[in-house]
């Protein structure tokens, strides 16, 4: 038993040793910058010493929203362990100060200040809703802070002090409306989604794409509070409306009660194209795979993902949090976060947050398990966009993938 | 110098001076600015608690919906500092500039009509009262007049802060929805997040909360008070003496909501943002535990109850990220089960009666307590009825529960 052990946590050593090779390579090349004294790298007050660089981390670990921070969390807590095996950044170890921001705005908005004024973070990878992200901005703004944001989300925003390591809304949606009109023949959509800024923004775009650039057909468009759990009323729509395809938003709890009243309803993936924004592996543990199962699901990452980097971090995440822990998209677009910091302050020699940022565009991450990405002059990251399809296990399988990085446009021109 | 001892100790001035050094003096020289910050922050649900005392410590009538009127003056005052830092230079991104950015994300192309007033300051500052108290005034001669009382009206000020949880949220063009009114940045030029606004906000809290205190302190010394007490222990024989009844509690009803106005307007000032969970249910029941934690007939006492569960909060959240609910829950537990009058009920049960064996010892002759001391207790907690009444300790159980789930 304990020789099984032995062997497998040292092969799980070397396969996490083999993911960081490159970085490593790239580690020695920068092998002068780590000898950089503190006054050199830090010439505005962060709480740096010549051994430690001390970093926030702000997400909500009780609350509502704690089930879907809790994969950025680890995934960020994982980043941060394995750079400091690899002697942390600059030669420095990095320390972690973590704060709830319990599911509540305000209290995102406190500890946000309470980590740039009183603890004088070099960075925060933090925040999951839109809501949290609107209250903790002036405040990173105003203290000249830097915050890495791993969720998708509706765009519109652009900021000097946030990194955002998910897909804006273009991202997300064009390749996915592109690939169901080419390869499913769909010609009219059904839009529906949760209520609030990110399905609204996304329905938005998604109609200007079908109708304005698909000449394509919107067959109805609708809005369901937060927590809904009651689509009687919609599934009559869609019954009614007959579309090719419903287009999905539904966030949260509300997915649970939306997937399994589709499927009592006889709406099953044998009957009717389904393609979602909003359900990732994680989701997936609350619906059910059966409940899901034949649905499409767009996204830039997925457990399943079939590459070296993949393998290796999903190895690395199970060895550390079990080996029933599942990986969505965002957990995947936080575990990005610590490494674009590092990649950025190894590249700038400081730990500046003015220098960080300048540095950050054109930063490169070819050991990124959804594959090579590129911080962009917007902050946003280049990547490709996947379609999978659910499993029954609660995976997804990839059916679809960009040929190209997408260009992020947080603004885009024809869809306002 | 008897005649200041009278006036301290026969008006309850004496715990209030307390306090006015306690937050003018040394929280503002023990402090760096993040913490004073986080006290005003505190303090402007301390405007709630002291509306609480006198709804509900002295009208005997438990709200559990003060969240609405916090949120609501808090909403004013946004709407305002919104439209100023929505000028058509800081806002030319957008398809229609000129309008608040959560209006443009909901393909509003102007103004609502209703957004208008507020670009007046006076106004703002107006509706910040009035339409909490309005609303106030509205539910509570509704509910009064047809003697709908205690669980009852309970239930429904918590029906009230649920349905307009869900408008806000629903009406997002117009409300900023889930995400709130966010990014405010000047009070008529002045930046209100700069240091030394918050110095300055932090001051004006204080002292329009001491106001306050001062202002309920009169109410409670004159006839009104005392009536209200009256109505509070035996409604039937305020009726049958002649007095109007629900009038009185439609009175203390507006008072309430009108302290919790202001501290909403206060709360976005400091925090520079305002949103829906101010306003739901949860909030609401904890403001009413802010109250009973200090002790629900103490004007003071609901404030240091106010500074003490928000500090727990936040010291407990920061030190114990893992465990800091099940602290706050032992709070709260320990607080109904050791001292059900709260903080001020602990001092005049242990620290009162230490304080007068103290006072007595060094004479030679024990003296009967002067007369002043007996009144002051009758002050800070007038007829305590020995035990909380089963309405508070149903909020704090509903509390907990709501914590842990």
């Amino acid at each position: 038993m304990s020789d099984k052990h032995l062997q497998s946590s040292q092969r799980r050593k070397f396969m996490l040793g083999a993911a960081a090779l490159p970085l490593a390579l790239a580690m020695s090349r920068m092998g002068h910058a780590a000898a950089l004294p503190t006054a050199q790298v830090n010439t505005t007050g962060l709480a740096i010493t010549d051994t430690e660089v001390v970093v926030g981390q702000l997400h909500s670990a009780t609350g509502t929203m704690a089930i879907s921070e809790t994969g950025s969390i680890q995934a960020e807590q994982l980043a941060i362990d394995q750079i400091n095996q690899m002697g942390g950044i600059l030669g420095r170890t990095i320390r972690v100060i973590k704060e709830d921001g319990a599911s509540d705005w305000p209290t995102f908005a406190e500890k946000s200040r309470k980590l740039l004024v009183n603890d004088k973070v070099a960075a925060v990878f933090g925040c999951w809703t839109s809501a949290s992200r609107k209250a903790v901005l002036p405040v990173f703004e105003r203290e000249n802070g830097l915050l890495y944001y791993p969720t998708f989300y509706e765009g519109l925003e652009q900021s000097k002090n946030v990194i955002y390591t998910g897909q804006e809304a273009t991202q997300q949606i064009l390749y996915g409306l592109d690939w169901a009109k080419q390869e499913k023949g769909a010609k009219t959509f059904f839009l529906v989604g949760s209520d609030y800024i990110w399905p609204r923004t996304s329905m938005k775009i998604a109609r200007k794409h079908i109708e304005a650039f698909q000449g394509g057909k919107v067959v109805g468009e609708e809005y369901y509070p937060l927590g809904n759990t009651n689509f009687n009323s919609l599934i009559n729509k869609i019954k009614i409306a007959k579309p090719d395809c419903i287009f999905a938003a539904v966030v949260g709890g509300s997915n649970v009660a939306f997937y399994k009243q589709l499927k009592a309803a006889g709406i099953t993936a044998n009957r009717q194209f389904l393609l979602t924004l909003s359900v990732t592996e994680d989701e997936m543990l609350g619906i059910g795979g059966e409940n899901f199962e034949g649905f499409y699901a767009s996204m830039k990452y997925f457990q399943s993902l079939d590459n070296p980097n993949n393998k290796a971090f999903v190895e690395a995440f199970k060895a550390k949090y079990g080996p029933r822990a599942v990986i969505g998209d965002v957990t995947q677009a936080a575990y990005l976060g610590p490494w674009l910091w590092k990649a950025a302050v190894e590249k700038a020699g400081s730990f500046d947050v003015a220098k960080v940022t300048a540095a950050s565009p054109g930063i490169e991450l070819p050991t990124a398990p959804e594959g090579f990405v590129k911080i962009h002059e917007n902050h946003h990251l280049w990547s490709k966009a996947r379609i999978g399809m659910g499993q029954a296990d609660g995976q997804f399988k990839v059916v679809a993938e960009s040929p190209e990085l997408i260009e992020p446009d947080p603004f885009p021109k024809g869809y306002q | 110098m008897d005649a200041i001892k009278h006036w301290l100790t026969r008006g309850g001035y004496g715990s209030l001076l307390i306090l006015a050094v306690l937050l003018l003096v040394v929280f503002p020289l023990a402090m760096d600015l993040f913490r004073l910050n986080l006290v005003g922050k505190y303090l402007t649900y301390g405007f709630v608690a002291i509306g609480l005392v006198m709804l509900w410590g002295y009208g005997g009538v438990l709200s559990l919906g003060q969240g609405v009127f916090f949120g609501l003056g808090g909403y004013a005052m946004a709407m305002f500092l919104k439209l100023e830092a929505s000028d058509p230079e800081s806002t030319k991104i957008q398809s229609t500039p000129g309008i608040p950015d959560f209006m443009d994300w909901n393909q509003l192309t102007e103004l609502p009509w209703w957004w208008e007033p507020f670009n007046s300051l006076p106004f703002a500052l107006f509706a910040v009262v009035a339409v909490p108290t309005l609303l106030a005034f509205i539910i509570g001669y509704a509910m009064f007049k047809r003697r709908v009382g205690g669980v009852y009206f309970a239930i429904i000020t918590q029906a009230v802060a649920l349905i307009l949880t869900v408008l806000i949220i629903g009406q997002q063009g117009y409300t900023g929805g889930v995400n709130g009114m966010t990014d405010l940045r000047t009070l008529l030029g002045w930046d209100i997040r700069t240091d030394e606004a918050k110095y300055t906000l932090y001051f004006v809290t204080v002292f329009l909360l001491l106001g306050s205190i001062m202002l309920c302190r009169w109410i409670q010394l004159s006839k009104l008070g005392t009536l209200l007490l009256a109505m509070r222990d035996k409604e039937d024989r305020v009726r049958f003496s002649g007095y109007d009844v629900s009038m009185f509690k439609v009175f203390a009803f507006c008072l309430a909501a009108a302290l919790s106005a202001i501290g909403g307007a206060m709360f976005t000032l400091q925090v520079g943002f305002m949103s829906p969970s101010f306003v739901g249910i949860v909030p609401s029941i904890e403001m009413v535990i802010f109250a009973a934690v200090g002790g629900r007939m103490s004007l003071v006492g609901a404030v240091y109850g106010a500074l003490l569960v928000n500090f727990g909060k936040t010291y407990f959240s920061e030190s114990f990220p893992d465990l800091w609910l099940f602290l706050m829950a032992a709070l709260f537990i320990s607080v109904v089960m050791a001292f059900p009058n709260g903080l001020a009920g602990l001092y005049e049960s242990h620290v009162k009666p230490w304080l007068t064996r103290r006072k007595a010892a060094p004479a030679t002759t024990p003296e009967p307590p002067a007369p002043g001391a007996e009144t002051t207790a009758n002050i800070a907690s007038p007829t305590s009825s020995g035990t909380a009444s089963p309405t508070s300790k149903i909020s704090i159980s509903t509390k907990v529960s709501s914590q842990s789930a």
